[in-house]
């Protein structure tokens, strides 16, 4: 029997209950469906999280202590963390393209918060910036109206201020009215420079409430003399992440001099490890939504089976009546496994159909990516589901004896 | 044996089941029929007749003997085999048509053609001469359930016919046709043993059995009468 001839069987087959085979094609359909939508969904989602990582900056290390390493153990917890304190002059040295040539810029970088208001309007900010003009590229963050300030600002402590977009709405209403007011920031007045790009926010601050001012002017009016909080390191390429890192450790350990067996007390947040966390994390996610959907393609499989074996005990007759006329085993195999493979098969086309519809929308506020093989794994799992759901009740069918075919009624 | 015997089952016995429940359907058949013959089996219910058939057709295997048809020993094919040998060799027609439902005239016609790895054309040329055989070609694209029950017996004949095998094995073929489908049948079978085709027809009817040249009259598993008849 040419395979034309067993896909025309089939399909006589199948047609001949059509709201049967609707129903067992739409059992696959809603598996194949969800394996693909589900895998979109969690691809989208890892690639929004990639994206505002991206935002952030690829190349970035973040450099902060951790107050002393092991030397609270040795109780030497003042002087160690003192010695281990992050200083400008640290900034100074990364930013020495002699002592650390993958480094392409440092922002030394102190924090504080503080009460803003201009005029009756005040607002809180959580996170007053102190740090120089390279913070602004290395962070991927752009002036969107206004202007940044400079090297020499920061040199002569002038009191200029770049507001976040939240900041900036909240005091002005409108963040490009901002741009050359005065607001005070605790008792002190500040020109506004210029106002910051929006920002997607990466954790649990939000990126827009934040405010910059030069590092000399928040060390003399807000936070006096401590420590950095942070240095922000910008590798020269995202290649060379890893070089600068290590570059900044080695010169962070002579500097302070750790001793060689203590745990460092620096650390270096890697934005590149970040992201593969978080991609990780994704991909763990992809794979969970994955198994559940894998779960409903099993039941649609499995309601393949069941309408293959209905099937099988209504025609039972007819594959005698086959027999008699000289079909052999395998022809009787092969109809009805292609009868159980194009139902799935069809159910699989359904899918992935419906999926590619389902998938232009936003799900659960996530914009789904489709993954290309994962339609290609769908289509396929489903004509093996085919194969394998439909081969017990097609074996049946080809063993029967066709006398005892021939009897049934 | 003879070398012009078609058909030769020697002590041909056929039990279902064992022990105390066991049943004899056939108790110890020898037949032979040559070719060209128009036998008739007969038989009451039960009688075994019907098991005779399906051995003859090989539907079934013997339990015990052995059968020869057209030279070759069937009890020792495996079930493959014995699938080429009934698509060659037999061409069934049941009481009760067997037709595949919502498949058309022409399409019941070329299955048999189809098992056989016969090429399409070939199978629609061959299909179609079939069906003008038994004077049913403006049926052609018709289905089982818009034909009569004459017209269906008609399409199982040239279902039957189609491979052109030896061998035309006839259950009740007229049990469930009115009498003028049943003339029209029967002629039919006169027809193409007139031919040459062996025809072996089972039947409980004596008419029926009256237009046969050869009477088997089976009972209780064994063959009681064997005789020519014209």
């Amino acid at each position: 029997m040419s395979p034309r001839d067993l896909f025309g069987a089939a399909l006589r087959g199948l047609s001949a209950n059509k709201l049967r085979s609707l129903l067992t094609v739409l059992g696959v359909s809603i598996g194949v469906g969800a394996v693909i939508v589900l895998v979109a969904v969690g691809n989208g989602s890892g690639k929004a999280v990639q994206a505002r990582l991206e935002a952030m900056g690829t190349n970035l290390l973040t450099v902060s202590t951790t107050g002393g390493g092991g030397g609270f153990l040795r109780g030497q917890a003042g002087p160690s963390a003192q010695q281990y304190s992050l200083t400008l002059q640290d900034a100074a040295a990364i930013a020495d393209k002699r002592l650390a040539p993958d480094v392409a810029a440092v922002a030394p970088v102190m924090t504080s918060s503080g009460t803003a208001t201009s005029g009756d309007t005040s607002y809180t900010v959580n996170q007053v910036i102190g740090t120089t003009p390279e913070y602004l590229p290395a962070t991927n963050t752009p002036v969107e109206n206004g202007r940044s300030f400079t090297q020499q600002d920061v040199d002569t402590s002038q009191r200029v201020i770049l507001l976040g977009q939240t900041a900036a709405t909240e005091l002005f209403g409108r963040p490009a009215r901002a741009v050359g007011q005065t607001i005070k920031l605790g008792a002190v007045d500040f020109a506004v420079l210029g106002v910051l790009a929006s920002k997607d926010s990466t954790g649990f601050f939000d990126p827009n409430a934040t405010v910059i001012v030069p590092i000399t002017t928040l060390r003399a009016t807000q936070a006096g003399y401590g420590a950095l909080n942070q240095i922000v390191v910008q590798a020269a390429d995202k290649d060379r992440v890893d070089a600068a890192q290590a570059e900044v450790t080695q010169l962070l350990t002579a500097r302070h001099q750790v001793p060689t067996d203590q745990t460092s007390p620096y650390r270096i947040t890697n934005s590149a490890q970040i992201l593969q966390t978080s991609q990780d994390t994704a991909k763990t996610f992809t794979a969970l939504l994955a198994t559940v959907a894998a779960i409903s393609l099993v039941v649609g499989g499995i309601g393949v089976t069941n309408i293959m074996l209905v099937t099988v005990t209504e025609r039972t007759r007819e594959i005698g009546i086959r027999k008699a006329l000289g079909a052999r085993r395998r022809t009787i195999l092969g109809q009805f496994l292609i009868e159980a493979t194009l139902l799935s098969l069809i159910g699989g086309a359904v899918g992935v159909v419906a999926a590619l519809v389902i998938t232009r929308f936003q799900l659960a506020g996530i914009q789904p990516v489709l993954v290309p093989s994962s339609i290609a794994l769908a289509l396929g799992v489903s004509a093996a589901v085919g194969l394998f759901f439909g081969s017990m009740p097609a074996h049946r069918a080809a063993g029967l004896r066709p006398i005892d075919a021939l009897r049934h009624e | 044996m003879a070398a012009d015997a078609l058909i030769e089952i020697r002590d041909v016995t056929k039990t279902y089941g064992s022990g105390e429940t066991a049943v004899h359907a056939l108790r110890g058949v020898s037949v032979r029929v040559q070719a060209g013959e128009y036998v008739a089996v007969m038989g009451s219910s039960g009688s075994g007749k019907s098991t005779l058939m399906n051995i003859l057709g090989c539907l079934d295997v013997p339990s015990r003997g052995e059968y020869w048809l057209d030279g070759s020993n069937v009890a020792r094919l495996t079930e493959d085999q014995q699938a080429l040998v009934r698509g060659r060799k037999i061409g069934f027609i049941f009481q009760s048509f067997n037709l595949i439902p919502r498949t058309t005239a022409i399409a019941n016609v070329e299955l048999p053609l189809t098992y056989a790895h016969l090429r399409h054309a070939e199978r629609r040329r061959r299909a179609a001469r079939a069906l003008e055989l038994v004077g049913l070609s403006d049926r052609a694209e018709h289905r089982p359930n818009e034909l009569s029950g004459g017209q269906q017996q008609r399409v199982a004949i040239a279902r039957a016919l189609a491979t052109g095998p030896r061998i035309l094995l006839a259950d009740e073929p007229t049990g469930n046709l009115d009498a003028h489908s049943t003339d029209e049948v029967l002629s039919m079978f006169d027809q193409l043993n007139a031919d040459g085709r062996t025809v072996v027809v089972i039947t409980h009817e004596r008419d029926v059995a009256a237009r046969a040249r050869r009477l088997i009259q089976v009972s209780d598993g064994r063959i009681v009468a064997d005789e020519v008849t014209r």
